[in-house]
């Protein structure tokens, strides 16, 4: 059975080389599935950029918490395994772009490019206070890292077209990575850009939708229902996936899919849960700006406390 | 026949085009109106239609720069400001990227689109943004060769455009800059300020009435609302003692404002008055019928210098 799927698998990936000149996920074959090893490095990176997310604004006492929390395997997918950047030279020129449209979710961002080494995970201590690099949105002017300065809501994915766009122009090979949250969807340039980006064919972009299906006021079913999310996309032109954010083989199942075709945008759809992770605000509304303690993160993570914590 | 100001602002797209790979340009299914079909027939991949959204468009420019482009995007002042502002603060500003932003159809020149259409308020909008320039050209020889020194500004500018064919200003080998103003007459009596084509237009008729009844107006073509050009202002100021700004714009939030709060910050002892749209919204007619409408004619600035020297 095995043997059969690969032969089909072989044959299809030389069908649409030969046939339909599509990019092969860069020269792996396409349905080459990730290990369970590397799916545990993952977890454990995943385990420690929430724990450096709640711990730093924990040291804070307040913040976007429920939109990081549901960010942190797909962050972590992203800058691990997918993205292509530098920690150490930051604006290196071949580097993917990464644009955080819903730039509240700065803080679980911070927190991974923090671990990466794009800057002193010591300035996690520094989230929102005067003078800080690292602001409540993110800011590309202050932070390492930070492609595009986001915050009002609904204008990351048009920034991220016109990424793609130019590097079309310019035939670089780079992609165009762009996460907008479920709430934003609402804001009306979000579908002014999924016009433009299907229009021009924008292949190079992907976006990703964090559907942890909350916004600041309620549920997105109450608020503004979003349903059907898949056939809006697909209706506006766009390759969609749709899947679990939390899940690392699914997560990269969806991006495997997203890089064996071409002429399209792509938008993943992550089912995500909201403050995933901390037991006392998952999956609730009111987890969108919220207290934390230090203490009760303390409790969580069994007394494990960060090297970098400023006591 | 004159060239159309649009034929002057495209010629310069095209020359910095032709030299210059970073340049792009951007429409919102204006093209036909701000007058760039020309470039998009030699550059067809650098012009970026977007089609009607105005939003998109300045967010598509702030990645176009990420990727290193400059791009130079345009819609009618109205969408320029009114539509797009949060988008050209935020994704163009306040990210310090480099996004030329072009409002055509200053204020009354939108006749025949009416009050929707007519922006009265786009420079006092911009001027609350740090640090962007804020430049008006009055004919075509200023708008191609302002065009080329905006582009090699590193940074945002709001460029406000009068699109048609309008008298010509200066001769071609006059050179412009940045934040600079022009003086076009040297008079002694009072100095009239004017901003972009429509208003240098009836400032220059004004100095024509004014000196029938003998008075000797200088006249200044500010060109820069932001930033102003300070000691120009304040040697005329010295010289004249008396200044008149005249604008196709709110009276409070452009020009004169600006230049009330440099006399007022920068203690210049002088007079100063005002002409522009005085709080009202836009209608539709033509430009003739609008300018008296608004008190913003030739006769009108005459009026108001003298009543300024206390001739009347």
């Amino acid at each position: 059975m095995k043997i059969t799927m690969k032969i089909i698998e072989i044959f299809l990936y030389f069908f649409q080389k030969q046939f339909y000149n599509l990019p092969i996920n860069q020269g792996k074959t396409m349905q080459e599935i990730i290990s369970q090893q590397e799916v545990k490095k993952l977890e454990k990176v995943a385990y420690k950029i929430r724990m450096y997310n709640m711990y730093c604004i924990a040291n804070l006492g307040i913040g976007h918490i429920g939109g990081s929390l549901s960010l942190i395997e797909i962050l972590t997918y992203l800058y691990w395994k997918e993205i292509k950047v530098d920690p150490k030279n930051p604006n290196w020129d071949e580097r993917d772009i990464f644009i955080l449209s819903k730039g509240h979710a700065g803080p679980a961002l911070y927190s991974t490019l923090a671990l990466k080494g794009f800057f002193p995970e010591s300035w996690l201590n520094t989230l929102n206070k005067g003078g800080t690099r690292l602001p409540s949105h993110c800011d590309r002017n202050q932070t390492p890292g930070i492609d595009m300065s986001t915050g009002s809501l609904g204008q990351g994915l048009s920034v991220a077209c016109g990424v793609a766009y130019g590097a079309k122009l310019k035939k670089k090979n780079r992609r165009v990575y762009s996460i907008i949250g479920d709430g934003e969807t609402e804001e009306g340039q979000n579908w002014e850009a999924a016009m433009f980006a299907s229009q021009k064919k924008l292949d190079n972009l992907i976006a990703l939708t964090d559907y942890n299906k909350m916004q600041l006021d309620g549920t997105t079913a109450e608020i503004v229902e979003l349903e059907n999310l898949v056939d809006k996309w697909r209706a506006f032109g766009w390759q969609v996936e749709k899947t679990n954010g939390h899940d690392f083989s699914c997560i990269d199942k969806a991006f495997k899919a997203c890089h064996n075709t071409n002429g399209k945008p792509k938008m993943i759809i992550l089912d995500t849960i909201k403050a995933k992770g901390l037991p006392r605000l998952e999956n609730k509304v009111e987890s969108h700006n919220s207290s934390l303690s230090i203490e009760e993160v303390k409790q969580l993570y069994n007394g494990e406390v960060p090297s970098w914590i400023e006591k | 026949m004159d060239r159309e100001i649009r034929q002057a602002y495209c010629k310069a797209l095209i020359d910095i085009a032709n030299k210059d790979e970073r340049l792009v340009v951007l429409e919102a299914d204006l093209m036909k109106a701000t007058g760039t079909t020309p470039f998009k027939d030699l550059f067809p991949e650098r012009l970026i239609n977007v089609g009607i959204a105005e939003a998109n468009m300045l967010g598509i420019s702030a990645g176009l720069c990420i990727e290193g482009y400059i791009p130079f995007a345009a819609t009618f002042g109205c969408f320029a400001s009114r539509r797009a502002f949060d988008q050209f603060y935020l994704s163009g500003n306040y990210a310090k990227l480099n996004v030329k932003l072009v409002g055509t159809d200053p204020g009354v020149t939108a006749a025949f689109n009416g009050g929707t259409h007519m922006p009265f308020e786009d420079i006092g909008l911009m001027r609350m943004i740090p640090n962007l320039i804020i430049v008006e050209p009055s004919d075509t020889i200023s708008t191609e060769k302002l065009t080329k020194r905006i582009f090699e500004h590193e940074g945002c500018v709001y460029l406000r455009l009068h699109r048609r064919t309008t008298p010509q200003i200066y001769s071609n080998d006059e050179e412009f800059e940045l934040g600079k103003g022009k003086i076009l007459i040297k008079g002694t009596d009072i100095t009239l300020i004017g901003l972009g084509a429509l208003m240098m237009n009836e400032v220059l008729e004004a100095t024509k009435i004014l000196d029938s009844e003998g008075i000797k107006a200088s006249v200044i073509d500010a060109l820069s609302v932001k930033p102003l050009d300070k000691e120009l202002i304040r040697k005329e100021a010295e010289n004249t003692g008396i200044l008149l700004t005249c604008e196709n714009h709110q009276i409070n939030g452009g020009l004169g404002s600006a230049v009330a709060e440099l006399i007022l910050d920068e203690n210049i002892q002088c007079k100063l008055g005002r002409i522009g749209i005085n709080d009202q919204f836009g209608q539709v007619g033509t430009e003739n019928f609008l300018k008296k409408t608004y008190n913003i004619t030739a006769a009108d600035i005459a009026k108001k210098a003298k009543s300024l020297l206390k001739r009347i």
